[in-house]
């Protein structure tokens, strides 16, 4: 293990919000409201800049070693392992699996994102309740769930790898196309759709720039650093995190973890972004 | 075979290839509405019959935002006929309170506490006073909106009406119907009325 990681650690343990939060350089931070102006904002250029600087040191390490360390050498209670799982390069194959999926897998007779699959494996050959799994879908300040941690070394392993989703068997083809009626469907109190707020150039929420989802260029804006390390708070959130909290913004009811619609619109988005390379798992603000 | 043979068949393969081809589209959506119904559920105030469309909604989600141009017009005066003034005709309220309620990007999501008044989220969108620099770009500007327009009971009328239900004016606009969506009440649409319109409000600054 690297030396910088064993002090990563070791800061985590006393208190991992903390430990980053004191890294981070308050006047670069915060750059004088006065300073956002049309255009890419100076308060996410500041945060681009500081971003590069954590990556060398990211805290997601931490969550990876602990993800790695489960598929390695942890046994289910029939003594099946992770070996086991096959995340559509064959069983206990890790290395460039991540920016595979969402794709067929012929066991289950349906398409899976990373995500589920993970689940699905963790539930089939380590023991996991599923029940438990849907009870705590996410991290937050006090628990980060071992699935979550497990998706991330997953995640890893697919680091300066370019994503290549397939989009060949029909059932591939159909998350697809249905992702993308759901990314366009305007629905609840306020008719938002995805596309409303991510279906043009150029536009921003606030000082936040959105990214042109239905752009492949853009479209991996949504899949880069994820999962990502959440500095305010300190623990990492996965891809279906953040579809759900977009979901919840769009004044939609929550959709269920590890269900169709999210696989069917990450299958769309990724799909989209495919040819783009994917640097890991990343920091969040 | 006669060439009216000819047409006739021409004409039935025409039509059997375009069913094909409209139940192809037809099937993704309604693949795709099916499984949302079945898989968002209810979260605090957020009820999951709202992944069900409405009429509008509806036919600005099978037109890709572009209805017809009568269909249009007819959906609209729908919307306008539906728009509820305030009975005492007042539709100027506090420019200050506006400013309150513009800032505020709360209301209607699974977080919000229920009973609790929502924002309206105006600066998420627009550029409307001169202080505030974080403002996004997703509608137009509305900096000098009375400026520009005057305070005329005219504009006061139609400004009320555009925050009430934007749909009565641009049938697929990406502004949501805060009124009629009881996301704002009379009096939180009057505030920003008065945020927009009223000649002592930044917004119509020099």
């Amino acid at each position: 293990m690297k030396p910088r990681l064993i002090t990563l650690m070791a800061a985590a343990l006393i208190s991992a919000p903390l430990a980053v939060h004191a890294q981070q350089p308050a006047k670069k931070a915060a750059p004088p409201a006065k300073a956002a102006a049309p255009g890419k904002s100076a308060i996410t250029e500041e945060f681009e800049k500081f971003r590069e600087v954590l990556e060398e040191d990211n805290p997601a390490e931490l969550f990876e070693a602990k993800g790695e360390d489960i598929w390695k050498n942890r046994k289910g209670p029939d003594g099946g392992s992770m070996a086991q799982c096959d995340l559509g390069l064959g069983a206990g194959v890790v290395k460039g699996a991540y920016v595979r999926m969402p794709r067929y897998f012929a066991d289950v007779g349906g398409v899976m994102d990373a995500e589920r699959r993970v689940v699905h494996c963790m539930v089939k050959y380590l023991g996991y309740q599923e029940a438990d799994i849907l009870r705590q879908p996410f991290s937050n300040d006090r628990v980060t769930p071992d699935h979550v941690s497990v998706i991330t070394y997953v995640a890893g392993q697919s680091r300066n790898l370019k994503i290549a989703a397939p989009k060949k068997h029909p059932k591939e083809i159909a998350a697809y196309e249905i992702g993308r009626e759901i990314f366009a469907y305007r629905a609840g109190p306020y008719d938002f759709s995805c596309a409303t707020c991510h279906g043009d150039d150029g536009k921003r929420i606030r000082t936040q720039d959105l990214p042109n989802l239905r752009k492949p260029d853009q479209a991996i804006r949504a899949y880069q650093g994820w999962p990502g390390y959440r500095m305010t708070g300190g623990f990492m959130l996965t891809q279906q995190w953040r579809m759900n909290d977009c979901f919840r913004q769009q004044r939609f009811p929550e959709p269920t973890y590890l269900s169709d619609s999210v696989t069917a619109l990450l299958a769309y988005m990724t799909v989209t972004a495919n040819g783009q390379v994917y640097k890991g798992p990343g920091i969040k603000r | 075979m006669n060439d009216m043979n000819k047409t006739i068949v021409f004409i039935a393969a025409a039509l059997a290839s375009s069913a094909a081809l409209a139940d192809e589209i037809r099937n993704y959506r309604a693949e795709a509405v099916a499984m949302m119904k079945r898989d968002f559920k209810t979260r605090g105030g957020a009820a999951a019959d709202r992944v069900h469309e409405d009429g509008l909604q509806a036919v600005c989600n099978r037109t890709s935002d572009n209805p017809p141009k009568a269909l249009a017009e007819r959906l609209e005066k729908d919307q306008l006929e539906g728009i509820k003034y305030p009975a005492d005709g007042k539709l100027l309220g506090d420019w200050k309170e506006g400013e309150k309620i513009a800032q505020s990007g709360r209301g209607m999501t699974w977080t919000d506490p229920a009973g609790v008044p929502g924002g309206g989220n105006c600066y998420n969108c627009h550029q409307i006073g001169p202080q505030e620099t974080s403002f996004g770009t997703l509608g137009p500007s509305l900096y000098q909106y009375g400026k520009l327009r005057g305070n005329s009971p005219e504009i006061q009328k139609y400004t009320y009406g555009k925050i009430w239900n934007a749909k009565a004016f641009n049938l697929c606009s990406a502004m949501p119907r805060f009124g009629h969506a009881g996301a704002l009440t009379e009096q939180q649409v009057r505030h920003l009325v008065a945020l927009l319109l009223d000649p002592a409000s930044p917004v119509n600054s020099k």
